[in-house]
């Protein structure tokens, strides 16, 4: 399925992260967004508040974080594309509807403009340390897909990818922005709306009566049920069956909860997007995502002058974790380090697929600025010693 | 070889078709008003010949956010206190169909409070029913927004002493455009209540006076489930459009019920589209929501 043209503003733009963020959104079809206001990822909200009306579709400031969450989720089950957008103390609230959103498998779309914490942190600053939140911050077991943009180009596109992955594996899926990238303004490419790839909803082809809300649960990901056609489904955030139906034991948790976690396990490679460059005869690997991969290219390019051959992995999707690949290169490398901007959080995620393959290091930043490339530089010069 | 007897022919429940059977016997206790609440709704359903298709319950956690498992709808069972704001964006995707949010006090109004507040400003097209029962039921019968002072529950064993909610002086003047209260003893005119605050286009608020026999009955010696009705038969005083700041319920009181507010005003989505309309003229397409083919 293609774009709308009506929702694509075909042409060269000079953007932020942010607005380029609300013209994916709206590039992807989405008519709704409730959000609550928050730096630094107001920007997101605002433009999608000025640009809707015309468009058609709905923009709601709603009385907090929790009831944002909740209102994308009832808006998604009511057939149409929905997101959300917040950043620090915003997150930690969306969190509890967040898990809601993967127990009733619900398509949107959740942009986090990360800014340092914890608690109110520095609101107007970046940060990178909501990365464990965005994996583990509902309570509970489940999978995540987190998608870490390093340009305005990057949020539009991810963001429109974000909106495919969460049709296509039916939950929620994360934006990871920071608020470097959400602030900083760059050129922005928006393609013609044949250029651009949409998932859409799959809805059950099945008669009312003929079918449940996870009947493919174990197996694979159900159509959804379309409201108002008188399947008359029920869903829950309990602990469910195939019906949907709350079933409060340990063999319906075994199947609902390996069911969540599979349908990302199982297609982690379909998943996966990573950014390679000069991996074939690297030494040592330089990962990083978000920001911070930009800011690594002074210190990489200084290394590789002076002939230290250095390798890059930049994760653009963070979560599911691309265990396979990092376990792969792992093997082959002198060091592999970790630049982030905060205090060490998916380095832990690299050092245990490295396990004891290679040395690991950590460049960590808690955030408010980016990383000095003459830091990073020096862990390079440190990792190869 | 065994000869079988044919079971005698059970009479089908008149409510069936509006109840997932595979799901009874519910959880609820004998006694509770929940029972009688539900048939409320679904008589009400079935006397407004509404197309059920296009009617969706939503609920939140409690023996209240148990409602929406068991009606034979398109039903969602969301988080504590989340009802609203999920149904909010249902509504707003799918304004054709019908919004009925059923849930408890505590649900509503503690730790959903502020989306009732602001459901309520916005006039969202959208039915509230609320049983209060004075008490957190599911998690064992502790304090609520709603208990009254003196009354014994789980967290206060000594009495409560914090002044309750009186939910329908709140919801009016949060901005409800239909306020009424009505105990579960009242089947007749909850029935109708529920009828109106459906056919209502806004914010419509029902309260339910409704006996919690297990924890609340039981804890402050009230009797068996029989007796709180007795109870609501002798004390209800029927006064329709009473000053609101005087229908408070104090512990074991004279319970004022009636219709209290039945206002036009028009709702969330008749003021975006005449803001629209007003800033971008015939450029605006009036928004009607989600096709509803999908």
């Amino acid at each position: 399925m293609k774009a709308d043209p009506r929702n694509v503003l075909t042409g060269i733009h000079y953007l932020d992260g942010n607005h380029a963020s609300a013209e994916g959104a709206i590039a992807a079809g989405c008519k709704f967004f409730a959000g609550y206001p928050i730096t630094p990822s107001t920007e997101i909200a605002e433009r999608f508040a000025r640009r809707i009306p015309l468009v058609g579709g709905v923009f709601i400031q709603m009385e907090d974080e929790l009831a944002s969450m909740n209102a994308i989720l009832g808006a998604s089950w009511g057939g149409v594309k929905s997101m959300t957008c917040t950043s620090g103390p915003g997150f930690s609230l969306m969190m509890e509807n967040f898990g809601l959103g993967w127990m009733l498998e619900t398509p949107g779309v959740l942009v986090n403009v990360q800014r340092g914490g914890p608690s109110t942190g520095l609101p107007t600053l970046p940060g990178q340390a909501d990365m464990m939140q965005a994996r583990w911050g509902s309570h509970g077991d489940y999978e995540v897909i987190a998608l870490c943009p390093d340009s305005p180009q990057e949020c539009f596109e991810l963001t429109i990818q974000a909106f495919n992955l969460s049709e296509k594996y039916r939950m929620p899926v994360l934006v990871m922005s920071d608020e470097c990238v959400g602030h900083m303004t760059e050129k922005v490419v928006i393609p013609a709306a044949e250029d651009i790839d949409l998932v859409e909803r799959v809805y059950t082809t099945k008669s009312p009566g003929e079918t449940w809300p996870f009947e493919l649960m174990g197996k694979g990901i159900t159509p959804m049920q379309p409201v108002g056609q008188g399947h008359k489904f029920h869903v829950t955030g309990l602990t469910h069956d195939y019906r949907g139906y709350p079933v409060i034991n340990a063999e319906a948790q075994d199947k609902n909860i390996r069911h969540l976690v599979d349908k990302i396990r199982n297609h982690v490679d379909e998943i996966t997007r990573l950014g390679e460059k000069d991996l074939e005869d690297a030494e040592i690997i330089v990962m990083s995502y978000g920001i911070s991969s930009r800011v690594v290219q002074p210190a990489v390019a200084r290394a590789r002058k002076e002939g230290i051959k250095v390798g890059q992995l930049r994760l653009v999707t963070v979560w599911p974790f691309p265990e396979k690949r990092v376990r792969e290169l792992a093997g082959k490398v002198k060091a592999m380090l970790m630049v982030e901007m905060n205090m060490g959080q998916v380095y832990f995620e690299m050092e245990r697929c490295a396990a004891g393959q290679t040395k690991c290091y950590l460049a960590p930043h808690p955030g408010g600025t980016v990383h000095n490339p003459e830091d990073i530089y020096k862990t390079i010069k440190e990792a190869v010693k | 070889m065994s000869t079988q007897v044919a079971p005698p022919e059970v009479e089908k429940h008149p409510m069936e078709y509006l109840l997932r059977m595979d799901r009874i016997p519910h959880i609820w206790c004998p006694t509770c008003g929940l029972g009688t609440t539900v048939t409320a709704l679904a008589s009400a359903l079935e006397q407004l010949k509404i197309d059920l298709n296009k009617v969706a319950v939503f609920s939140g956690i409690g023996c209240t956010g148990r409602v929406a498992g068991y009606m034979k709808l398109d039903s969602f069972h969301t988080t504590h206190g989340r009802a609203l704001p999920f149904a909010a964006g249902f509504h707003i995707a799918r304004p054709d169909m019908k919004v009925i949010v059923f849930s408890g006090d505590g649900d509503l109004i503690s730790i959903g409070g502020n989306h009732f507040i602001h459901s309520a400003r916005r006039n969202l097209d959208i039915t509230v029913i609320c049983v209060n029962n004075f008490i957190y039921a599911m998690t064992g019968g502790q304090v609520a927004p709603t208990t009254p002072i003196t009354a014994i529950t789980a967290t206060s064993p000594h009495g409560c002493y914090e002044h309750p909610f009186n939910l329908p002086l709140l919801a009016a003047s949060s901005g409800a455009v239909y306020v009424a209260r009505w105990t579960a003893l009242h089947i007749r005119r909850l029935t109708n209540a529920i009828k109106e605050a459906i056919t209502k286009r806004g914010f419509s608020f029902v309260e339910v006076i409704a006996p919690c026999s297990t924890l609340y009955a039981r804890l402050n010696k009230l009797g068996t489930g029989l007796d709180l009705m007795k109870f609501y038969h002798e004390n209800s005083i029927i006064q329709h459009g009473a000053n609101l700041s005087e229908v408070d319920i104090d512990y074991q009181s004279k319970i004022v019920v009636g219709k209290f507010v039945d206002i036009e005003k028009p709702t969330y989505l008749d003021c975006m589209n005449a803001g629209m309309k007003r800033k971008f003229g015939d450029k605006y397409k009036p928004y009607g929501g989600a096709d509803g083919n999908n």
